[in-house]
């Protein structure tokens, strides 16, 4: 939102909670008088809520923490990589975890039974504010996102991590290999390896294997490095294992 | 099966004392001093004795306390994890196995003109001395243990999770303008609610309230989760006047509607049995278990909690049990049927 662009905010509620999403509703009708809102939709779960954020565009989202499917904080991290990612204000009952976690990494949140005068406070600050980081999000998440987010064509594609076989850096991307097809991320290898250590096991300084990935290991007399190979399930591909992750080998064998 | 579980630990009997405290080591120097100063007084042959008489006895009686002291304050793990009676034992011949070194070592080091005492003689007062000691503690604890356990009791029944509450009066501002009278119900709910939450409930109370409660609480969850939340009762054998621990139910119906509705988008059901067998009163929850539920430490916490107070109210009558099989969470207790006559069992 520019000042040369006098458009009224496109507001989205997700919440899983049919009350609360009313409750919403009402206090967004209330704040109307003095400021100006069109309230876009309402989704139930995170993932229904970035559903909407391709069909429509959407400048603030209104985001309860926790939802099934997908909870709120895993929702926004997609959103934040989006090219003109909406301002998100969290809404909480009450979740001591995720309370403090946001007060460390100053992230904004408004309390349930929400008051009229914080939520039109906080709608007003987020035409000034910029949009929250993604690494103050994923540093308040206690827990690995279920998927990795693609965007094309300025729609969020969401990749189940289950379904991901290996991740491989190269140059300013990540591609993210799948049965199917590959997709290219803008995150780091490092800290991918850090939010899913459990899932994924380096083998080479470029790239990490879905331990369920991997369908077993090969001699390879080409390979410089440390002449073993992952072969890899579904896909029959072969990735070298470096001579410096050659524990890895013996590890699985 | 990992999470089974049951009481059968006598947890509220009387343990050995914490010998590493402070407060105890020294009521244990004061009482064994005492017992040199009377001995003093008893065994000299006029009072201008007493001093050189205490003096001899210190030095075996005060190496063998501190001794006996720091032996007790290391095996105190071994110690509190024994019956009674064995500890008891064992700290007697800990006593008296320092009292032996003690003796031998002061022989052969210490110049003293004559062996006043035998070793026979000085076993026995070491013996005699430690049990008093031990039935001092024994006695001190008696006297404490009703009011420990009742500050518990009062203690663990002062939590409800905040979640429920918030949401909840955040599903009841929203229904205020559209249905009123709905709302007018769910605050009617609440307070009842709270009402059983904030009353002393230190004694047994009967099913019925109970089940009434859960029925409200379930009400106000409804409105918050509506059609993703079902509920089956069982309750055909259930004998209304059966006794139990007040808000024995309400945390686990609780947990699982935290637990296991929360976490699925499309909701679940919850079962609740209740009924009675050959006099045993068997309560069981079942509720879904969703793979990427956070069981943490809330739900860790209300099972320990009423695990306690089962403890408390009916010691090793009362059994509960919990597991985890084929997606499913199960909660099964079973405690003793007891009717109004008998409010007190212990």
């Amino acid at each position: 939102m520019t000042l040369a662009e006098p458009a009224i905010p496109r507001i989205l509620i997700v919440d899983d909670e049919a009350p609360a999403r009313a409750r919403l509703r009402d206090l967004l009708d209330e704040c109307r008088a003095s400021f100006p809102l069109a309230v876009v939709d309402e989704a139930r779960t995170g993932r229904e809520a970035l559903d909407v954020l391709n069909r429509e565009k959407i400048d603030v989202v209104l985001l309860d923490i926790r939802m099934p499917d997908m909870d709120g904080l895993e929702a926004a991290r997609h959103m934040a990589g989006m090219a003109e990612p909406p301002a998100i204000i969290f809404t909480t009952a009450f979740d001591a975890y995720a309370l403090k976690a946001f007060e460390v990494n100053a992230i904004d949140y408004l309390l349930k039974p929400i008051r009229m005068e914080r939520l039109l406070t906080a709608l007003r600050k987020t035409g000034a504010a910029p949009p929250v980081s993604a690494a103050a999000l994923q540093a308040a998440a206690n827990q690995p996102r279920r998927h990795l987010s693609v965007h094309e064509r300025g729609k969020i594609h969401l990749v189940p991590l289950t379904d991901v076989l290996y991740l491989r850096a190269e140059l300013k991307y990540v591609t993210v290999r799948t049965v199917e097809r590959e997709y290219l991320v803008e995150e780091s290898l490092t800290s991918l390896e850090t939010e899913f250590a459990q899932q994924f096991v380096r083998i080479h300084r470029n790239c990490l294997v879905s331990r369920m990935a991997i369908a077993g290991f090969e001699r390879n007399a080409d390979e410089v490095e440390s002449g073993w190979a992952v072969v890899v399930k579904g896909t029959g591909e072969k990735l070298a294992v470096s001579r410096r992750q050659h524990h890895v080998v013996k590890q699985f064998r | 099966m990992r999470d089974v579980a049951s009481i059968n630990q006598t947890g509220t009997g009387i343990r050995l004392p914490n010998f590493c405290n402070l407060g105890v080591m020294l009521r244990s120097l004061l009482v064994t001093n005492l017992f040199v100063v009377t001995f003093a007084v008893v065994r000299a042959p006029s009072l201008g004795a007493v001093s050189r008489e205490m003096l001899d006895m210190a030095v075996f009686a005060e190496p063998v306390l501190i001794g006996s002291l720091v032996a007790l304050c290391a095996a105190r793990r071994v110690l509190q994890r024994l019956p009674y009676v064995a500890a008891l034992a064992i700290a007697c011949a800990i006593a008296l196995a320092i009292g032996w070194l003690a003796f031998a070592a002061g022989r052969g080091v210490v110049v003293v003109d004559e062996p006043t005492v035998s070793f026979t003689r000085a076993g026995i007062l070491t013996v005699f001395v430690t049990g008093c000691v031990l039935a001092y503690f024994d006695l001190r604890s008696r006297a404490l243990e009703p009011a420990v356990a009742e500050a518990r009791i009062q203690a663990l029944q002062a939590r409800i999770r905040p979640h429920f509450l918030y949401n909840s009066i955040n599903a009841v501002l929203s229904l205020i303008r559209s249905e009123p009278r709905r709302a007018e119900r769910a605050l009617e709910d609440l307070a009842d609610l709270f009402r059983v939450l904030m009353q002393e409930n230190r004694t047994l109370a009967p099913i019925s309230g109970e089940v009434e409660l859960v029925r409200q609480y379930l009400a106000l969850e409804s409105l918050r989760l509506g059609e993703r939340l079902h509920v089956t009762w069982q309750t055909q054998t259930m004998p209304p006047d059966a006794l139990v621990p007040p808000l024995l139910l309400q945390p686990l119906v609780e947990n699982a509607v935290y637990h296991g509705i929360e976490p699925c988008p499309d909701g679940g059901e919850i079962v609740i049995a209740v009924g009675v067998a050959a006099g045993i009163l068997e309560m069981t929850l079942t509720n879904p278990f969703p793979r990427e539920s956070r069981q943490g430490a809330g739900n860790r916490m209300a099972i320990a909690n009423i695990r306690e107070r089962l403890q408390l109210h009916f010691d090793a009558e009362a059994t509960m049990r919990s597991e985890t099989k084929d997606g499913m969470y199960r909660v099964t207790i079973r405690m003793p049927y007891l009717r109004e006559q008998r409010t007190q069992p212990r």
